[in-house]
């Protein structure tokens, strides 16, 4: 089997599933077009993660993580919950296959988001819409460059540049060579860290 | 659990009579074909007796039968070996954008040696137009390599239009047909192709036995360089057992053929009927018409593909997918995006290919069951919540 029992069982049975109409934060990553997408809700009472909801569009270890993501945070503190870091996630799965790596940094990132969006509305004077990615300088790529999410062509500037089609920011893995998520702390391609 | 294997695309169970027909050549018959005491003598016979029955299949005469040890070693050699055999004629490739990865990667691979390739364009049905394939034609192409039929859609391609279109063109022409041996007839006169792919793992034959036909006359350049074996065209001692079980695979296939396709497509248009007339939001890829006997494939909205043939392993059903996350690579479906369909959509591919064993009965399971498990993914899926939201009033 690719999936560890584990996997397969939060694959089979999700924990967590659905929406909060009343959500005091959302937080959404993915994109269907790149393969995966999440969204996560919570609800927070007393500095804790009081309930969380999630809906995913993706493979079996994309429902996984997040039903696992949604486990491992219920009941911690916003700090605790901020500190579940992909690793940790794809640990308690029992491992998950390198090239589906990235599917855990989608599910912590999707809770970190709903926890930030959380912040920003509880925040005092907090109004502000999110700003939008600075749209850089593009230098043009050689035809190699592809989006290891959707296949488009990528641009940008030498060591870090963006999918057109997903505008995910990506960087050359330094493993493998292939372009993987900025922000994730694996490698799409051959799960190898690309962040110190 | 009662399982419905529905991936012949992947791999066929190996008929109980080729299976007899190697054992021989695992156990006592262990001789090399190429010697010439009787041991190697009386295996020749029987690998002699295989490639006429291959040939059989698609109307080739033996000679014009290479094995190889795969369906893409076979489309290798037919590009590489026939485009370096032809270098001095000309460099220039006509394929579909449609074509198997041993294909489209032995041209990118030929391209570093300094080929150029013009990819022809499929229509929303996978279908090529052989106008198009006479429009890419230049002075300098020698080879025209357009596939039989797609096993991820299940078009049958008009092979035998695109031959006449390139005939007096001083081009070969080349089909990959490894989806559509022993499930379609096929006949390389009528076809009037140079060269034809095919394997044995398609039509309940071992793995690891294939072959090219290459016309008699035409030249080719071997990937193995080696000995005499396959008229020097492919050297190394010849995986025996292999081949005699694809001959045995061939014949039978050959003789049930007519039979197998009619049981199939009815069984296949009972699926597509089905699923389409059962369920919302689900689009069937490729053709009604002019389609692969045993193939029937759909993209079904709002879900993803992996997570699909997830859920119907553990109903006890076997499928595969071109979504980009059941793949290794991580790469939708090349096939899918050069039909036009959007990303978002062909990550719900889903690709059921019957057995000649299927039953009315197992595609009644099949279609049953789809409906939970659609319906759960949906549940699970922000963009179906997302859709539901945009059609309130």
């Amino acid at each position: 089997m690719i999936y560890s029992e584990k996997v397969m069982d939060h694959f089979a049975n999700p924990r967590n599933v659905g929406t909060l109409p009343d959500a005091d934060g959302v937080g959404q990553v993915g994109n269907p077009v790149c393969g995966d997408m999440m969204s996560f809700y919570i609800k927070v009472k007393d500095g804790r993660l009081a309930d969380i909801k999630f809906q995913t569009f993706g493979c079996g270890a994309a429902i996984a993580v997040s039903s696992m993501v949604s486990e491992m945070a219920i009941g911690k503190t916003l700090a605790e919950a901020n500190a579940i870091t992909n690793e940790k996630v794809a640990e308690e799965l029992g491992g998950l296959p390198k090239n589906k790596m990235h599917c855990s940094n989608l599910g912590a990132d999707a809770l970190h988001k709903a926890i930030e969006d959380y912040e920003r509305k509880s925040a005092p004077g907090a109004a502000a819409g999110i700003a939008a990615p600075a749209a850089s300088e593009h230098d043009e790529h050689d035809e190699d460059c592809i989006c290891p999410y959707c296949d488009g062509p990528v641009e940008g500037l030498e060591d870090v540049c963006a999918c057109n089609h997903c505008e995910i920011e990506l960087v050359e893995c330094p493993s493998c060579g292939n372009y993987t998520n900025k922000a994730g702390e694996t490698c799409v391609s051959c799960g190898a860290k690309t962040s110190a | 659990m009662k399982r419905v294997y529905l991936d012949r695309i992947a791999a066929t169970p190996l008929h109980p009579e080729a299976f007899a027909a190697m054992l021989p050549f695992l156990k006592e018959s262990f001789g090399n074909p190429q010697s010439l005491h009787r041991d190697g003598q009386a295996v020749l016979e029987a690998t002699e007796e295989a490639r006429e029955r291959v040939a059989a299949l698609i109307g080739a005469s033996a000679a014009e039968i290479v094995f190889t040890a795969s369906g893409s070693e076979a489309n290798n050699l037919a590009l590489k070996g026939l485009a370096l055999a032809s270098r001095v004629k000309g460099t220039h490739i006509v394929v579909s954008a449609v074509e198997h990865l041993s294909v489209l990667n032995a041209v990118k691979g030929l391209e570093k040696l300094g080929f150029s390739s013009t990819v022809v364009p499929v229509d929303g049905e996978g279908f090529v137009d052989p106008a198009a394939v006479e429009k890419a034609l230049t002075p300098k192409t020698t080879i025209v390599s357009v596939m039989l039929a797609n096993s991820e859609v299940g078009t049958i391609e008009p092979v035998a239009e695109i031959a006449a279109l390139c005939k007096g063109r001083n081009v070969l022409v080349h089909t990959d047909a490894v989806a559509a041996a022993g499930s379609v007839p096929l006949d390389v006169g009528a076809l009037g192709v140079d060269a034809l792919s095919l394997a044995g793992d398609q039509f309940f034959g071992p793995k690891g036995a294939a072959a090219l036909f290459l016309k008699k006359g035409t030249r080719v350049l071997p990937l193995i360089d080696g000995g005499v074996q396959e008229g020097g065209r492919r050297g190394g001692t010849e995986n025996v057992a292999g081949i005699v079980g694809f001959g045995r695979a061939a014949e039978i296939a050959r003789a049930e053929l007519a039979g197998r396709a009619a049981q199939a497509a009815a069984l296949r248009d009972r699926l597509i009927d089905g699923v389409l007339g059962t369920y919302d939001h689900v689009v069937l890829t490729g053709p009604r018409a002019r389609r692969l006997p045993h193939q029937a494939s759909f993209c079904i909205r709002f879900v993803e593909g992996e997570a699909l043939l997830l859920s119907l392993d553990m109903k006890g059903i076997a499928v595969s997918s071109g979504s980009a996350c059941s793949s290794k690579s991580l790469k939708a479906s090349h096939v899918l995006l050069a039909m036009g369909l959007d990303h978002e959509l062909a990550q719900g591919s889903l690709v059921f290919s019957l057995l000649a064993d299927t039953t009315t009965e197992d595609i009644d399971y099949v279609i049953a069951s789809l409906g939970p498990v659609i319906d759960r993914l949906r549940k699970m899926s922000p963009t179906y919540t997302a859709f539901l939201k945009e059609r309130l009033p």
